[in-house]
C-alpha cells in the first residue's frame, strides 16, 4: 500500500495559491501523463476543483518527490508553495481520499458535487492509463464508501445555503415547483441566486420589478423573463406564487392590505415571500395572513445554521464509517500484498519436486503407471504439508502490522526475490482479478 | 367466521393506529412502511370478512355492525387510492384512528340487528348504503386533510428549522387531497340521500322531513355543499375550510347517531 498524496485545499491555502495550481480540464490528461512519468511514480491522478488541487499516486518505493513535481510542473518556488501543502502516505492517504469522496473534507460538508468531480478526475486519469491496479482499487473503494456514507448518514440531507433553504421551503408549500411563477422585486445578487435555484427546480417563468426599470429589463433578459414597471407591482404581483423581495426601501412595501388583495385575486392560493431585504419588505401584519408565508433573512439564516449543525453531527457518524472502512481496506490490501509471495513459494517448491522426480526417473528407468501415481501422490503430499504452515503464517501476518517482515523472511528463506520479480508481470492479472472481485 | 377475519383486520389496523400517534411526533420512513403494509394486510382480511357476509345469503347489510365495517373498508380504500396517487401515508394520522374505531365496534361480536322495514327493497337498499358510505368515506378523508393542512400551515408559519423535516406532504398536496375527496364524495352523498328518500317513499309512502335522521342528513349534505361551493368559488382553505369540514363531520356523526332515535331509519331489534 504505497499510496502518497500531496495537495492544497480551501483550508490550507488561500485562493491566490489555489488558482496558481488549478489545472484546466483540457490539460488534465497531460498532467496525469507527466505525473506517471515522474521518477518513483507508478500510477497517478490529479483532482483539481475550485477548492482543492491534489496529486494522488502509487509509488515504487513509498516515497516519491511529489513536491519536486509540483515545483517543476507549475514553476513555483518552494517558499511560495510548501507552507500550504499537506502530504499523506499509505493509510493516511487512503483515509484522506475516502473523506474527500464522502464530502467530509469539503468547504460545505456533505455537498454532493465533489463526488462527481472525483469520478471525473478518475475517469480522465484512467483513460490515459495513469490509473491502473492500485489506484483503481483505492478509488473503487472510495466511491463505495462515499455511497455508504450518503445512505447511512444524513450528512447531505438538509440544505445549507439561503438559496437552497428557500427552494426547500417552496417545495414544502407547493410540492412540485413545475409551472410556478417567480417574482423578483429589487434586482440584487442574492435574489438572482435564489431565482436561479428556483428555476433549476422547475419554476416556469420570472417577473422582475425594480425601481430602475432598465435594471429590471437586464435581469429579466438573463432568465428569459418579463420586466414589470415598479408602479405596476401591486397589480401584477398576484400572478407569482413565489416572491423574492430585496428592495432598499426604508419601510415595508408589502402590507396587510396588499396581501388581502393578492389572496382575493388568487382565490386564496398560497403565496411564498422570500424577504431578504433589511429593513424588511414584508410587514409582519401581512405575514400573519392565512395563505401568506413570509420568511425574512433571519428565518432563512436560522434554518441554514441549524442544518449546518445537523450536518456536523452526521459528519461525526460518517467519520466512524470511514475509520472502519480504512481498516478494512488496509487489511485487504495487505492480503493482496502476500499473494505474489505465496504464488512464488508454490512455484519454487513445485520446481524442486519436478526436478527431483526427473532425477529419480533417470536413475530407476521407466516407472509403471501405478508407480508414477504413487510417486506423484507422495511428493505432492509432502510439498503441501511443508507449505501449509508458511502459507497460513503469511495469510495471518497480512492482516497484522508485521506482515511485511514475515514476507521478507519467507522470501529470504526460500530465495524468492529473483523469482518474484520474474513473476511480477504474470501474477499481476490474477491479483487484479481479486481486487475487482472484492471491490464490487 | 366473518368476525374472525374482521378481528384479524382489527389487529392490523391497530398498527396503523400506533403509527397515527407516533407520526405526529417523529418522522420514520420505516414505520410508515410498516403501517402501510399492516393496513394493506388488514384490508385483505377485511375484504374476506365482507365477502363472507355477502355470501351468507342473508340481507345483513342494513345492520349497524356490518355497516360500520363497510364504512371502515371504504375509508381505507380511499386512503389507499390517495397513497397510490400522492405516495403519502400522512392522511393515516386521521383515517387510521377512525377506521380502527369503526372496525373495533363492528368486531365486538354482537348479533347483527336488521333494519327489517327496508329488506323487501334490497336493490335500493344496497345502492343507498354503498353510495352514502362512499360519500361518508370521502368526507372522512377531506376532514382529515383539512386538519393536516392546518397542522402543516402552522408548522410553516412557526418557522422553526426542525419543522422543515416532517412527515407531512407539501401544503398544496394536502389541499388537493382534501379538495379531490370533497369533489368525489359530494355526488355520492347526494345520490345516497336521493336513493334513501326513494326507499322511504317505497316503504312509508312519503318522506318525513321532521325525522331527525332526515333533517341531520340534509344538514350534513348542506354543509358539504357549502364546503364545495366556497372552495370552488372563493378557494377557501386552511382555517375556514377546517371549521366547515369539522362541522360537516360532526353533522355526519349526529346523523349516524340519529339511527338510535329515528322513527323511519331505525335498526330494529
Amino acid at each position: 500500500m504505497r499510496y502518497q498524496l500531496i495537495g492544497v485545499n480551501h483550508k490550507s491555502a488561500p485562493v491566490e495559491v489555489r488558482e496558481r495550481l488549478a489545472i484546466p480540464e483540457s490539460r488534465l490528461p497531460d498532467t496525469c501523463r507527466d505525473l506517471t512519468a515522474y521518477p518513483g511514480i507508478e500510477e497517478g491522478m490529479v483532482i483539481s476543483t475550485c477548492n482543492r488541487v491534489e496529486l494522488v499516486t502509487h509509488t515504487a518505493n513509498g516515497s516519491a518527490d511529489l513536491r519536486g513535481f509540483l515545483h517543476d510542473h507549475f514553476h513555483l518556488k518552494a517558499e511560495e508553495l510548501d507552507a500550504h501543502l499537506y502530504e499523506f502516505r499509505e493509510k493516511d492517504a487512503v483515509r484522506h481520499i475516502f473523506r474527500v469522496a464522502a464530502s467530509l473534507d469539503s468547504m460545505v460538508v456533505g455537498e454532493a458535487q465533489i463526488l462527481g468531480q472525483v469520478k471525473e478526475a478518475y475517469a480522465t486519469a484512467r483513460a490515459v492509463g495513469a490509473v491502473r491496479g492500485q489506484l483503481d482499487q483505492l478509488f473503487s473503494r472510495a466511491f463505495a464508501v462515499a455511497k455508504r456514507v450518503r445512505t447511512e448518514t444524513a450528512v447531505g440531507a438538509s440544505s445549507v445555503s439561503i438559496a437552497s433553504v428557500a427552494v426547500e421551503l417552496a417545495k414544502k408549500i407547493f410540492g412540485n415547483l413545475q409551472g410556478k411563477n417567480v417574482f423578483i422585486v429589487g434586482a440584487g445578487k442574492m435574489s438572482e441566486l435564489a431565482a436561479r435555484h428556483l428555476m433549476a427546480h422547475g419554476c416556469a417563468s420570472i417577473f422582475v420589478a425594480n425601481r430602475t426599470y432598465d435594471r429590471a429589463i437586464g435581469l429579466a433578459q438573463k432568465f428569459d423573463g418579463q420586466a414589470i414597471r415598479f408602479d405596476d407591482l401591486y397589480e401584477t404581483c398576484d400572478r407569482a406564487d413565489i416572491v423574492i423581495t430585496s428592495t432598499g426601501a426604508p419601510h415595508a412595501i408589502f402590507r396587510r392590505e396588499h396581501g388581502e388583495q393578492f389572496l382575493a385575486r388568487r382565490k386564496n392560493r398560497p403565496m411564498f415571500f422570500i424577504d431578504i431585504a433589511v429593513p424588511r419588505d414584508v410587514s409582519p401584519d401581512m405575514a400573519k395572513l392565512d395563505g401568506i408565508f413570509a420568511y425574512d433573512i433571519d428565518d432563512l439564516q436560522q434554518a441554514v445554521t441549524s442544518h449546518v449543525a445537523d450536518r456536523q453531527k452526521e459528519a461525526e457518524r460518517a467519520e466512524a464509517i470511514i475509520a472502519s472502512e480504512v481498516e478494512k481496506f488496509e487489511a485487504r490490501a495487505n492480503t493482496l500484498d502476500v499473494v505474489p509471495t505465496i504464488v512464488s513459494l508454490q512455484d519454487h517448491l513445485e520446481m524442486i519436486r519436478q526436478a527431483e522426480i526427473d532425477r529419480v526417473r533417470g536413475r530407476m528407468g521407466q516407472l509403471t503407471p501405478e508407480q508414477e501415481m504413487a510417486v506423484e501422490a507422495l511428493t505432492r503430499g509432502i510439498i503441501n504439508k511443508v507449505m501449509h504452515t508458511p502459507i497460513t503464517a503469511l495469510k495471518t501476518a497480512a492482516k497484522e502490522s508485521e506482515g511485511t517482515t514475515i514476507v521478507d523472511v519467507v522470501r529470504r528463506l526460500f530465495n524468492l526475490q529473483v523469482k518474484e520479480k520474474e513473476k511480477a508481470e504474470p501474477t499481476q492479472p490474477s491479483a487484479k482479478k481479486d481486487e475487482v472481485g472484492t471491490c464490487q | 367466521m366473518s368476525l374472525l377475519w374482521l378481528r384479524f383486520a382489527l389487529g392490523c389496523y391497530f398498527i396503523g393506529l400506533v403509527y397515527a400517534f407516533v407520526a405526529l411526533t417523529r418522522t420514520s420512513d420505516l414505520f410508515s412502511r410498516i403501517a402501510l403494509h399492516a393496513a394493506s394486510t388488514g384490508m385483505i382480511f377485511h375484504f374476506v370478512s365482507l365477502v363472507e357476509v355477502f355470501l351468507s345469503g342473508k340481507v345483513v347489510w342494513a345492520s349497524v355492525h356490518n355497516d360500520e365495517s363497510l364504512l371502515a373498508f371504504f375509508s381505507m380504500t380511499f386512503f389507499m387510492i390517495i397513497y397510490a396517487i400522492y405516495h403519502t401515508t400522512s392522511p393515516g394520522v386521521v383515517v387510521f384512528p377512525i377506521v380502527f374505531f369503526l372496525t373495533f365496534v363492528a368486531a365486538v361480536g354482537q348479533q347483527p340487528v336488521l333494519l327489517t322495514a327496508f329488506v323487501s327493497h334490497n336493490g335500493w337498499l344496497i345502492a343507498h348504503i354503498i353510495l352514502i358510505f362512499t360519500g361518508y368515506a370521502a368526507l372522512v378523508l377531506s376532514f382529515g386533510a383539512s386538519l393536516l393542512y392546518l397542522l402543516q400551515e402552522s408548522r410553516l408559519k412557526s418557522k422553526k428549522p426542525t419543522n422543515m423535516i416532517s412527515f407531512l406532504p407539501a401544503l398544496e398536496v394536502i389541499d388537493q387531497i382534501g379538495y379531490r375527496s370533497l369533489l368525489l364524495g359530494f355526488p355520492f352523498m347526494t345520490l345516497g340521500l336521493l336513493t334513501g328518500s326513494v326507499l322511504a317513499i317505497l316503504v312509508y309512502g312519503h318522506v318525513n322531513f321532521l325525522d331527525p335522521k332526515f333533517s341531520l342528513s340534509m344538514l350534513t349534505w348542506a354543509v358539504y355543499m357549502v364546503m364545495v361551493f366556497t372552495r370552488w368559488n372563493s378557494g377557501w382553505r386552511g382555517r375556514r375550510a377546517a371549521v366547515l369540514a369539522t362541522f360537516a363531520f360532526v353533522a355526519a356523526l349526529a346523523a349516524w347517531a340519529a339511527n338510535y332515535f329515528s322513527t323511519i331509519h331505525r335498526f330494529a331489534s
